[in-house]
């Protein structure tokens, strides 16, 4: 397998900060996602692992430092040859390549399943109906769900929810997604076939994921790299078999100690 | 005693459709809100603090009072408006003005998660609001818009003061003529606004479980 | 078109019918407050027929105008049981009667409010209901309560004009007979509602400032949200018996 890090990276933080007010909640991060690597995203609560992802999302913008993504940078366009803040525009051109899958879902409980699908590629992407059709159609079939195209998000499992949100975000074909901790509000009976169904997308490989999660075997299982981070720094990364099998730092030890 | 209600049928039927009318055009208030409601939510902060001087306005002066200075002060400063314009722009800017807040908070109600979704999903920012926002915003606007229907509707009788010959005014008209019927007139004029208030209720219960038809 | 001599000439006395305007505000809102309380008690009765007459009352009463009834009041009453109370006391008490059903709503819905499970827990201990009431849910309904009673209040205020129709003398009334007087109308109307705007801002920036300390009562102790992107607007809508608010304003 080629080494990730040769190819440039699609994603790129390079010393962002994060401030809600006072409080500190990304104390300078440098951290880079090579085209289709699996990085997961572990760490004790409030080690601002959302926020990360979120701010890739751009649902959050960073206080310090720049993102880029696929070569060019989120939260700053050049005008006139100075790196000013985005503006809207921008924004949604660079958003194109990035998707999310979030821990409550949000789909859109007035649509139907497939409607929930089709929205993006009609209104965003443009595409015909029919195509937007086939496109969801082929997604849902993917997680499993082609059977519930006609029901409304409030008649499914939690599951079930989730697993068309996956295919909502994977329509859109991003090059990076973030799942925020898909599975943490789930109960645990369901958290499996959910974890199957992104691993399957995982082993097909494209796109870049980033794993926000608590799942341990889950990210030992899929992921490229694991990334342990506490109260807004990184403290340790590496490949899953050193992080799980051979933890350095005290405070990844204390916390897998959790976990064992 | 004998109570002559056939005799109050013609008068109240008169006041009844002048009643109405400004009741339907006032109810025009309700696209008001709409604008209001949408102003009082952008992104631009100049938009939104004009829509918050609408609305602190309209919501600080009892109707009462507006409508009397429509009618009868405004003339003085060159605008002289008739009798039924004048309560119709009364009624419709001071209702405007809750309405406004109505669809400001509907539009708040609805979990930011969504709007993340969306943001997610790259929508643009008018996407969001017409696709996502708006269609679940609007069902939670329907009951307190009920309300505030019913509340217009109560409101038109505050025209009596301005004379204009609404149910009120003939039920006073009526009183005058029927002196010992008094009580029956206005308690047949409470019924009467009571059944208006009925089917508006009903009637904004029945949209409201259209719309939400499946989705719970 | 406005004459600045005259508009000082009139304010004084304008200012002083509001003294009226006042006094029948407060009294109309005890009533409410009081009469609300009864009728929340009725709503809550085994016996069904007292139930249905109050739900009655407070359906009939909310969907029919301040005015129709004042007049009823005022007109019919008299007629009817030969008691002829003032222009004052009719209005008190049918502002008091109409507000009271919106009451009835307030104390209902912040009752709800309280969690079933704060109820459980009461029993659990052996409370009996009086002690319930009282120790445990009275505490709890009642803060929420008291914005949305002190929004009432303004509206109220703003409905004492209504009351120049069964011919008590507020600000509006007032306005009107030196109309009568001076064939001027411009003056006295426009600053009759100047006048109510800036006595409603002031009692609204003052129910923001209980709210602000209710907010601070409520959520004082809690730690930081963990989500600090999902921050809330500082919306009623925190408050859930306010949420219920039926009556615009």
């Amino acid at each position: 397998m080629t080494n990730p890090q040769t190819l440039s990276p699609i994603v790129k933080y390079t010393r962002v900060r994060k401030s809600f007010g006072d409080l500190e909640v990304i104390k300078g991060i440098d951290l880079a996602i090579a085209p289709g690597e699996k990085v997961a995203l572990i760490g004790p609560s409030g080690s601002g692992k959302t926020t990360l992802g979120r701010m890739l999302m751009t649902l959050e913008e960073p206080t310090d430092g720049t993102i880029e993504v696929d070569g060019g940078h989120l939260w700053h366009e050049e005008k006139n040859g100075k790196l000013v803040r985005a503006g809207e525009k921008h924004l949604h051109r660079m958003r194109g390549s990035i998707g999310m899958v979030f821990q409550h879902f949000n789909l859109f409980p007035h649509m139907k399943v497939l409607d929930n699908v089709t929205a993006a590629p009609r209104k965003v992407l443009r595409l015909s109906k029919e195509e937007s059709r086939a496109r969801a159609l082929e997604m849902l079939d993917k997680v499993g769900l082609a059977d519930k195209i006609d029901m409304y998000p409030s008649q499914l499992s939690g599951g079930q929810k989730q697993r068309v949100a996956i295919a909502r975000a994977l329509v859109m074909h991003p090059k990076v997604m973030v799942f925020d901790e898909v599975t943490s509000a789930l109960d645990p009976e369901l958290v499996g076939e959910v974890l199957e169904v992104i691993k399957g997308i995982a082993e097909q490989g494209e796109m870049a994921m980033l794993l926000i999660t608590h799942e341990m075997d889950f990210a030992r299982d899929v992921a490229d790299r694991v990334v342990f981070g506490v109260e807004g720094r990184i403290v340790e990364e590496g490949p899953p078999e050193e992080i799980f099998g051979n933890p350095q730092s005290d405070r990844l030890k204390a916390f897998l100690g959790r976990f064992l | 005693m004998h109570t002559p209600w056939n005799e109050f049928v013609p008068l109240l039927w008169e006041g009844l459709l002048v009643t109405l009318e400004v009741a339907i055009y006032s109810a025009a208030a309700i696209l008001l809100s709409a604008a209001g409601g949408l102003c009082r939510v952008s992104a631009s902060p100049a938009v939104q603090w004009l829509a918050k001087i609408y609305i602190g306005l309209f919501r600080g002066i009892p109707l009462l009072v507006l409508l009397i200075w429509v009618y009868f002060a405004l003339p003085f400063a060159g605008v002289e408006l008739p009798k039924v314009a004048a309560a119709v722009l009364a009624i419709g800017l001071n209702y405007g003005a809750f309405g406004s807040e109505i669809v400001r908070s509907a539009i708040q109600a609805v979990p930011p998660g969504q709007r993340e979704a969306a943001v997610a999903l790259n929508f643009t920012p008018a996407q969001r609001m017409i696709h996502i926002i708006l269609p679940q915003a609007l069902v939670r606007m329907l009951p307190p818009f009920g309300n505030l229907l019913i509340e217009l509707v109560k409101a038109t009788s505050l025209i009596y003061f301005i004379t204009l010959s609404d149910l009120t005014y003939q039920a006073m008209i009526l009183r005058n003529n029927f002196l010992p019927s008094t009580a029956q007139i206005f308690g047949l004029l409470l019924v009467i606004y009571f059944l208006l208030s009925t089917v508006i209720s009903t009637g904004v219960g029945w949209l409201e479980r259209r719309l939400t038809e499946g989705r719970v | 078109m406005w004459d600045w001599h005259y508009a000082w000439s009139i304010l004084p006395g304008l200012i002083a019918s509001l003294g009226t305007a006042f006094s029948a505000t407060f009294w109309g809102f005890i009533i409410a407050c009081l009469g609300g309380l009864v009728l929340a008690g009725a709503s809550r009765s085994r016996i069904t027929a007292v139930r249905l007459a109050s739900r009655g009352f407070v359906q009939f009463v909310r969907n029919t105008p301040l005015l129709v009834q004042l007049f009823f009041l005022y007109y019919s009453l008299p007629m009817v049981t030969g008691i002829a109370p003032s222009a004052f006391l009719t209005g008190i008490v049918g502002l008091g009667l109409h507000f009271s059903t919106y009451m009835s709503e307030v104390y209902r819905a912040g009752i709800d409010a309280v969690p079933k499970g704060q109820w459980e827990a009461a029993k659990a201990l052996n409370f009996n209901g009086r002690q319930t009431w009282i120790t445990v849910v009275l505490p709890q309904a009642i803060p929420p309560m008291i914005p949305v009673m002190g929004n009432y209040l303004i509206i109220i205020f703003k409905e004492t004009p209504v009351l120049s129709a069964i011919t008590l003398v507020e600000t509006l009334l007032t306005a009107k007979n030196m109309t009568s007087a001076s064939f001027r109308f411009f003056e006295p109307y426009t600053l009759v509602g100047i006048l109510f705007l800036l006595i409603c801002l002031a009692m609204s920036l003052l129910l923001r400032v209980v709210e602000i300390r209710y907010n601070r009562f409520t959520t004082g102790g809690k730690k930081e949200s963990r989500k600090p992107a999902e921050r809330r607007t500082n919306d009623k809508s925190a408050n859930p018996v306010a949420n219920r608010e039926v009556y615009p304003g």
